[in-house]
């Protein structure tokens, strides 16, 4: 990996104690991401894909316990107390979350709540960061915004708060923002709107972006990189292209089958992954994904294949030959 | 319509809606439908007109609190002697003395409200907030003090210190901080789940602002409502004290102290208990029919 890169993670494990016993949620999980680019993290529900970003922001639940490293600008973010980490948070990473409805603190004026990380990471006066608060909400398409900057969350639509969420992470111009599915409460029409607002603040604004989601075509539309997840683990990293033209991973191949297309003449029926997404605190001694895998062989189940990279940005954790995937 | 008239309604539209519409808070919502609440307004009017006659009415009178009237020991309501709720059996007028006491029982429940709110609310909330360890040490603390037996504590106090009005305060303030943290730490703890807050930690807001920006403002609508039972609670205890002699000393006096005297000249003077009974029972009355109004205005799901 070379150095300029923005943001590192070596071996990235997530554990969570509970009554039942420990679960491995994350289980080393390697990626690096350079300035201005943007990374697709793919994967069903309890894949790990959120808890991977989640404890990159220190944001884990209290039973949870990150291990590894991840390294913004040369500094590891998981050995920092909570006051250096404050220092990073809202002002080098922005974050944007699921549900822009419970985002917003209902009882604050918007203009406070995006106000509040510039005074505090910039220093600026109240006026200084209004001023900048109406710019930003500008930049996010939001008309009126000098006006508007005083509303309350529940004046504003869905799309207008996500909207918001997205100019608050902005506020402290950060290098690098994480969006939690920002997508997955939004209607389609308004989801598509956000996309396209991402993709401009990407080229305005040279911010890097993480973006975790479960939609490949969320995907499509706004990633450089792409990299899937199954079970806690990396399944597959590569371009964008490659993922969609090429995948070499079967549990990448089972995913694309099973989004519809509307580009196909023969309507079959839809195809899906046989089986349920593993139990976190019993993982199979092999590969997370040997129960469903069609082209399973002894050593999957027995051992679990590392991720390894074929080439700079792409790799595969499998054991079998690409050419001898059905 | 004619054209005229209809290019007339289009631009009288237009501007209507081109105005600039300021923001409408939650609070500014809970205020319209506590206005609806007729009950609410009629206790807000009854208890602000009562509060201002405790404040001003004292120097109205050509009595003065602790004045002995001779002349009239004793004696029924009269407009002839200028007593108007008669006088108590050392003469004093009983119009002053029950504004008088309207004054502390008022202060008391006021003063006593705010200490323990603004305990309550601290250490509550800190508690909820931080959680694990250092909630559990929190909340065993307040659970002894909850042990301790009320009348004992303040009967303990007033052996040590003497009577003292402030210590009333103290004494009341001592206890009822402990309801509210309880209240304040559950509403905390549901409220730091919610998302607002993680999207607050994630902009590297520090826990002390969050615990204050954030949750507190919304924490204040179950807390108002709170107050508003409260403030008479607080009072009925200071008169249960009074009554028992421990509340506050002559020649100051309270709606408790009143309450008590005109008890035990019930049978020949009547009106020593009546009118600081009545005074006393509105009072009651209105901060319960503001706080119901308010937890209907502040809350409009749990109607």
């Amino acid at each position: 990996m070379s150095n300029n890169n923005l943001l590192e993670v070596h071996n990235l494990k997530v554990r969570f104690a509970t009554q039942d016993g420990e679960v491995e949620a994350v289980n080393g999980v390697n990626f690096s991401l350079a300035a201005g680019d943007t990374l697709g993290i793919v994967g069903e529900s309890g894949s790990g894909k959120s808890q991977t970003v989640l404890s990159i922001m220190g944001l884990l639940a209290g039973n949870g316990k990150a291990t590894g490293k991840v390294v913004l600008n040369g500094r590891d973010l998981l050995t920092m107390n909570t006051r250096e980490l404050n220092s990073v948070r809202g002002s080098n990473i922005g974050m944007i979350f699921q549900d822009p409805m419970t985002s917003l603190n209902p009882y604050l004026r918007i203009s406070t709540q995006l106000t509040e990380s510039l005074m505090i990471h910039r220093g600026m006066s109240k006026k200084e960061a209004l001023a900048r608060a109406i710019q930003v909400l500008d930049a996010v398409h939001i008309p009126d915004a000098r006006n508007r900057v005083h509303y309350y969350p529940h004046e504003f639509s869905g799309g207008m708060r996500q909207r918001v969420m997205i100019a608050m992470a902005l506020m402290c111009k950060p290098e690098l923002i994480i969006a939690d599915e920002p997508t997955t409460a939004l209607d389609v029409t308004v989801q598509a709107q956000i996309l396209r607002l991402l993709d401009e603040l990407k080229r305005d604004f040279g911010v890097a972006i993480i973006l975790i989601t479960h939609d490949l075509g969320v995907v499509a539309g706004l990633c450089d990189n792409v990299m899937v997840m199954y079970g806690g683990q990396v399944m597959e990293t590569a371009s964008l292209d490659e993922i969609f033209n090429n995948p070499r991973h079967p549990y990448t191949r089972g995913l694309l089958k099973s989004v519809p297309r509307l580009d196909e003449h023969e309507h079959g029926r839809l195809l899906t992954i046989p089986g349920n997404p593993p139990d976190l605190m019993h993982l199979p001694t092999g590969c997370p994904f040997s129960p469903r895998c069609a082209d399973v062989v002894d050593q999957c189940r027995s051992e679990r294949p590392l991720l390894r990279y074929q080439d700079d940005d792409s790799g595969r954790a499998c054991w079998r030959p690409i050419e001898e995937l059905s | 319509m004619t054209n005229q008239q209809l290019a007339n309604t289009l631009q009288e539209v237009a501007d209507a809606t081109s105005q600039d519409i300021a923001g409408r808070s939650l609070w500014y919502d809970a205020w319209c439908r506590l206005k609806a609440n007729r009950a609410a307004l009629t206790a807000v009017a009854v208890l602000s007109f009562v509060t201002l006659l405790v404040l001003v009415g004292p120097w109205l009178s050509a009595y003065d609190f602790d004045y002995t009237d001779w002349d009239h020991v004793s004696e029924g309501p009269s407009f002839a002697t200028g007593h108007y709720f008669g006088t108590d059996a050392v003469g004093r007028d009983l119009f002053v003395r029950t504004l008088e006491g309207g004054r502390i029982s008022l202060l008391i429940g006021v003063i006593a409200t705010v200490v323990s709110l603004v305990i309550g609310i601290s250490w509550g909330a800190t508690a909820g907030y931080l959680g694990g360890r250092i909630d559990n040490i929190m909340m065993r603390i307040v659970d002894i003090l909850y042990a301790m037996p009320f009348m004992f504590f303040v009967i303990l106090l007033m052996v040590f210190f003497g009577r003292n009005i402030l210590l009333i305060f103290v004494a009341i303030g001592a206890i009822n901080w402990l309801d509210m943290a309880r209240i304040v730490r559950g509403q905390t703890i549901s409220l730091k789940q919610r998302e607002f807050v993680e999207a607050a930690v994630a902009c590297g807001v520090s826990s002390r602002r969050i615990i204050f920006r954030h949750i507190v403002p919304n924490l204040l609508g179950v807390v108002i409502v709170y107050v508003t039972l409260t403030i008479p609670q607080v009072i009925l205890v200071e008169s249960f004290l009074s009554f028992l002699g421990l509340g506050v000393q002559e020649p100051f006096t309270s709606w408790g102290a009143l309450v008590n005297e005109g008890a035990q000249e019930m049978e020949s003077a009547l009106w020593m208990l009546v009118f600081p009974a009545v005074f006393l029972a509105v009072t009651l009355f209105c901060f319960n029919f503001i706080g119901d109004g308010l937890r209907d205005a502040l809350d409009p799901k749990d109607r």
